[in-house]
Parts: structure tokens; C-alpha cells; sequence
């Protein structure tokens, strides 16, 4: 049985084709309307997250089928002290795939070794959140309309930013990618990502902690925001959380195709005015979650396209 | 020069890097055998110029893992009257179970009952957690 617990499951091709089948749905979604009907899908939340849930829930109500679960853990057995692995062996018996957020690294798989339904990880604290890396793919795949030969600019926090790490390993296995990396000092990305995801693949990249002079040359722009629950010392936040502001006027420095995304939600990152610029993918890119998680709902339930 | 009395049937764990005998005496619960156990600090080596050597008065069942885990480079003897009759070299596991905890705070092995702490060696040849992937402390294994 599949599972999706961190984002390199999947091999390129399956991520490919997981793509590819995310776009056919965005195409003509009421193809695809009754596609899980008398299928449950439960959420188990073991921390509120209101974005991934509601998304995950669209998907499985868009494809017709159901949804069940608990949004934290103080409404779930949990409180009660029940283990994961416990409380994944009886939802196994009520739903047929699962997705799981918690505040515990490693809980999805753990859940995953003890269910008799797929898990896919919801997030799991600061470690993996895979379904987002899959929406930022198809996201760039369906501006680019390829994920290969490209600059990559990530910019802010990388040295806490999850979603940043997974992508930046994700895209690694395509070719031609380079990497501009845009952050202070104190949040460059840790050195294990470029030892293990750059360096064996001998990917390109380099530096910077000017996001102006880095805009020219960028087919992508990651923005990420600073997140306060990240650092010890509030001081330290207070002074790294606007180093990076996008505006319309740094928008004039980027390639007109440039696409502009984010993994929401934001703060002040991206000026208002930005939203109105072509290049800004970050709300599609929350619309195409939606695509991505039913397109991965069908995938690990072994559910064929009858569009193809 | 100190001199210890070699053994007729036992264990030599040899070329342990020097200092580390006694973590190794610990973590493979030589500290609980009733046996005559002789851990050697700093003895001379041709190879490494220092190293640590235990010896072993008993046919015991030793836990490689760990041992190949804390030093791949010691060597294992076996001796039966007074000969040195098989010489294993270890590697090290590809998994560890059990071996190590994982220290980190926000891992779902600090909440989890009855969970195994599971440790798979990467590519890299360093080992993480299977579940956050954070690296041992060894200094706290």
C-alpha cells in the first residue's frame, strides 16, 4: 500500500504523472465529480491548521466522496492518551485513506507502519509537509509548463522553512535547475540541505542577501514569511521579519514571465499591491492544492482516469 | 609496562579508538557480566598509536550493532585455548534499533508509547532518526 509521508515518495515519474493528472482535473473538474463516491476520507488534526484541512476536505467533497475527522487533538482520543498507532488501527476501519497533521515529527509514519489505509502527512511539526511541495510543483509546472531548466529564487527564512527544504530537494532531481538562495545571515539554509540535496547532484547555486539584485535573472520567486513561533529571542524576530518586503517596484526588476509564489499565509512579505501583478501565483497556487490533493486522494486510492 | 594476563577461552574486542573503552564497556552491557571483564586504556598500537582493548573471560553473545555503530574500525577475536580461532571485522548496521534514543524534543518518540527508537544509516553514512531525521547525539546516546 502507497503512502505519502515525505515528498521524495514519489519518484519523478510518479510525481509526473500525479502532476499531469492534477492539471486534467483543473481542466474539466466535473469529469471528475463522482470519482470517490462511497469513499471517506478522514482528517485526523492533531493541531489546528484550518488552510490544509479545509483544502484536503474540498478535494475529497469534489471528487463526491466523504469526510470524517477530528481538527485537535483536545477533540480526539489523543487527550485521552491514546497512542497514534492505536488511533490509526481503528480509523482504518471507518475511512479509507487518511491524512494526518501533528505537532510530533515522525507521527504519519508512524501511523503508516500500524494502517491498513494510505496516510498521507498533513504536516508533521517543522519536518515534512509534502502535499504543500506537490502544490508548489504543479503550481510551477502549470506557469512553466516544465520543471526543468530554470532559476529557482527562494527568499527569507530558509534556514526554519520546511516547505523551502522540500522543495529545494524535490526540484534537485530535475535537470538544468539553479538555485538563487536569498536570505540574512542567521537564516541562510542549513548546510545538511546543500551537503545532501546540492552538492551530490552538483547543482547550481549561490547566495545573496539582496533580493534587487537577484530579481533580474529569476524564472520562480519562493517567498516565504518569518515566522515568530521559530525564534527563542523576540528581539531577533522583530529584526529579521521585514528584511525582505516584495513590492511593485522590485516586481519592475523581474523577467515578465516570472511567477511569484508563496506558501501563505503571509504577512507583510508581499506588499498588497503586488497581488494585482500577473506574475503572482500564490493565490492560484492555494487553488491548485485543491487539484493536487484530489489528484493524490485518487492516486493512493488506485483510482483510475477514465479521462485518459 | 602494565601487563594483562592473556585469555584461553573468551572475547578480545581489539582496536577500539583509545578513550572510548569505557562508552563501549557501557553501552554493550559489559558492565553487567559476572565474568572476568579487563578494559585496557591507551595500550600501544603499531596502526593507530593509542588504543583501548577489553578482554573477555566467556563465550558471550555481543550486540554488533552497537558495537559497529560506536567504532566500525574495532576488531572482534574469539579465543579458544588460547588461540585466536575466527578475527570479525565489523560495519557498520544499516539500521539501529533500540540502540540509541533520539533526543529530540519534537519527535513523536517522546510522546509515543511502546515506540522503538529507530535509526537508518543515509548515504552520507551519518544515521537519523526514521521518524524526524534528526541526527544521535553521541556524546548522550
Amino acid at each position: 500500500m502507497r503512502h505519502l509521508i515525505d515528498p521524495l515518495d514519489f519518484t519523478v515519474e510518479e510525481t509526473q504523472q500525479l502532476l499531469a493528472l492534477a492539471n486534467r482535473i483543473a481542466a474539466n473538474p466535473t469529469a471528475y465529480q463522482d470519482v470517490c463516491v462511497h469513499k471517506k476520507l478522514a482528517t485526523l488534526f492533531y493541531e489546528p491548521s484550518t488552510r490544509t484541512r479545509l483544502s484536503f476536505e474540498a478535494a475529497m467533497l469534489n471528487l463526491g466522496g466523504s469526510v470524517l475527522g477530528f481538527s485537535s487533538a483536545d477533540s480526539s482520543s489523543a487527550s485521552k492518551g491514546e497512542s497514534v498507532a492505536d488511533t490509526i488501527r481503528v480509523i482504518s476501519s471507518y475511512a479509507d485513506i487518511a491524512a494526518m497533521r501533528h505537532p510530533k515529527e515522525g507521527a504519519p509514519r508512524r501511523a503508516a507502519h500500524y494502517s491498513s489505509i494510505p496516510v498521507i502527512n498533513a504536516g508533521d511539526g517543522g519536518h515534512q509537509h509534502p502535499t504543500q511541495t506537490l502544490t508548489d510543483l504543479l503550481t510551477i509546472y502549470r506557469r512553466k509548463g516544465r520543471l526543468n531548466n530554470m532559476t529557482i529564487g527562494l527568499c527569507g527564512d530558509l534556514k526554519f522553512g520546511r516547505t523551502v527544504h522540500s522543495l529545494i530537494k524535490s526540484l534537485s532531481r530535475y535537470d538544468g535547475i539553479r538555485f538563487v538562495l536569498i536570505s540574512p545571515e542567521e537564516l541562510r539554509v542549513p548546510e545538511y540541505v546543500i551537503t545532501e540535496a546540492l552538492k551530490p547532484r552538483n547543482i547550481e547555486y549561490v547566495e545573496m542577501t539582496s533580493l534587487e539584485e537577484a530579481m533580474p535573472q529569476l524564472d520562480i520567486l519562493y517567498m516565504t514569511r518569518v515566522q515568530r513561533e521559530r525564534f527563542f529571542n523576540e528581539e531577533d524576530y522583530i529584526r529579521l521579519k521585514d528584511t525582505y518586503i516584495l513590492t511593485a517596484d522590485k516586481m519592475k526588476l523581474a523577467k515578465e514571465d516570472m511567477a511569484v509564489l508563496h506558501p501563505l499565509p503571509r504577512v507583510n512579505e508581499i506588499a498588497l499591491p503586488v497581488d494585482d501583478d500577473p506574475r503572482a501565483a500564490y493565490f492560484e497556487q492555494a487553488h491548485n492544492g485543491v487539484f493536487v490533493r484530489m489528484a493524490l486522494i485518487m492516486t493512493l486510492l488506485g483510482l483510475a482516469d477514465k479521462e485518459v | 609496562m602494565l601487563n594483562i594476563d592473556s585469555i584461553q577461552n573468551g572475547i578480545v574486542i581489539d582496536h577500539i579508538k583509545a578513550g572510548t573503552g569505557m562508552q563501549i564497556y557501557h553501552l554493550a552491557g559489559l558492565d553487567q557480566l559476572d565474568c572476568c571483564v579487563a578494559l585496557i586504556r591507551n595500550a600501544r598500537s603499531g596502526k593507530h598509536g593509542h588504543k583501548d582493548i577489553i578482554k573477555i573471560e566467556s563465550m558471550i553473545d555481543l550486540d554488533l550493532d552497537v558495537l559497529g555503530y560506536l567504532d566500525p574500525d574495532i576488531t572482534i577475536d574469539t579465543i579458544r585455548n588460547g588461540e585466536i580461532v575466527e578475527k570479525k571485522k565489523l560495519v557498520k548496521p544499516k539500521t539501529l534499533k533500540n540502540v540509541i534514543r533520539c533526543r529530540n524534543p519534537r519527535c513523536i518518540t517522546t510522546i509515543e508509547e511502546e515506540i522503538d527508537h529507530i535509526f537508518v544509516l543515509g548515504e552520507n553514512g551519518k544515521y537519523r532518526c526514521l521518524y524526524c531525521e534528526q541526527e544521535p547525539n553521541k556524546q548522550n546516546p
